[in-house]
């Protein structure tokens, strides 16, 4: 069935939730101990400490009409456990991410990071990225300062 | 501009398979979806309402009304049926998350008087759901 004049009207994205459990440890080098401390409060422990982090990454594209499908999901699900979920589960982002080395591993760097590396997907196009720390807190990132990164 | 968000739910039946491809290719496209006596799943719909607040009512519409039309054009038409099979919308379409939150989009756009049609999102399980909004249309962040 060809897609109608109403339906391109519409424009429909594919939502995709993924589960990682990582550690950090919230802490600039650049600043002080007390000043880290303030900043971060608890978060700057020193042994760091760990969340069950909730991922959510939407795509868009358009619905081909012999499958229904923006994209296949097997091919995203492999492509995120491959750029996300292999690096970062179980993993202490700020020992085990080379991009954590000389960025704070904040959820907000974690979800810059994490577009950078979902960017390349080939069957669909990135929309953004939501991470959830924890139930209380989320935080979104849609590609708007990709140079964040490179610099 | 406010935001009006309603979530319902309802269960459904479906299978995937395109009558174009080979038994072999429907079922390495569509996997366990391609099971010929299809499954199910509990849906969760949130509709999403955008608009100014009436300054007599408070309200961006009146809830009973939506709650009236989701009831009428949704759960009339798809709970506790078998999408390929019962809903005429989605004969000739895999009934996909991306189809069926589309259909569901074309179905509300119209009957939504008050306000506008923002989003349409469709939850298959708590890990996957479509998205649908006006084409060109300003997305608001959640």
């Amino acid at each position: 069935m060809s897609p109608s004049a109403q339906d391109a009207a519409v424009k429909t994205e594919l939502g995709r939730r993924y589960h990682f459990a990582a550690s950090h440890r919230l802490h600039n080098p650049a600043l002080s101990e007390e000043e880290n401390r303030r900043i971060y409060g608890k978060c700057n422990n020193p042994y760091g400490h760990g969340h069950n982090y909730t991922l959510e990454v939407l795509v868009s594209g358009e619905v081909d009409p012999a499958t229904g499908m923006i994209a296949n999901l097997a091919d995203l699900d492999g492509f995120v456990e491959r750029e996300v979920l292999e690096p970062f589960d179980h993993k202490s982002l700020n020992e085990d991410v080379a991009a954590f080395c000389s960025v704070v591993p904040t959820t907000e760097n974690l979800c810059i990071e994490i577009f950078r590396r979902l960017k390349p997907f080939p069957q669909a196009k990135l929309e953004r990225v939501r991470i959830q720390e924890t139930s209380n807190n989320s935080f979104e990132y849609a590609g708007d300062n990709p140079e964040a990164f490179e610099g | 501009m406010v935001l009006l968000t309603r979530k319902i739910e309802f269960a459904a039946s479906h299978l995937y398979n395109n009558p174009a491809f080979s038994p072999e290719e429907n079922r390495r496209v569509f996997g366990k979806c391609n099971n010929p006596h299809g499954h199910g799943h509990n849906y969760t719909l949130e509709v999403t309402v955008a608009g100014e607040p009436d300054p007599v009512t408070g309200m961006v519409l009146d809830l009973k009304d939506l709650k009236e039309i989701l009831e009428r054009e949704v759960m009339q038409r798809m709970d506790h049926r078998f999408l390929n099979y019962e809903v005429p919308e989605l004969a000739g379409q895999i009934p996909t998350c991306e189809n069926i939150a589309r259909v569901i989009w074309n179905l509300l756009d119209p009957q939504i008087k008050q306000g506008k049609l923002h989003r349409v999102r469709l939850y298959e399980t708590p890990d996957l759901f479509a998205d649908c909004y006006r084409n060109g249309s300003e997305r608001t962040k959640a």
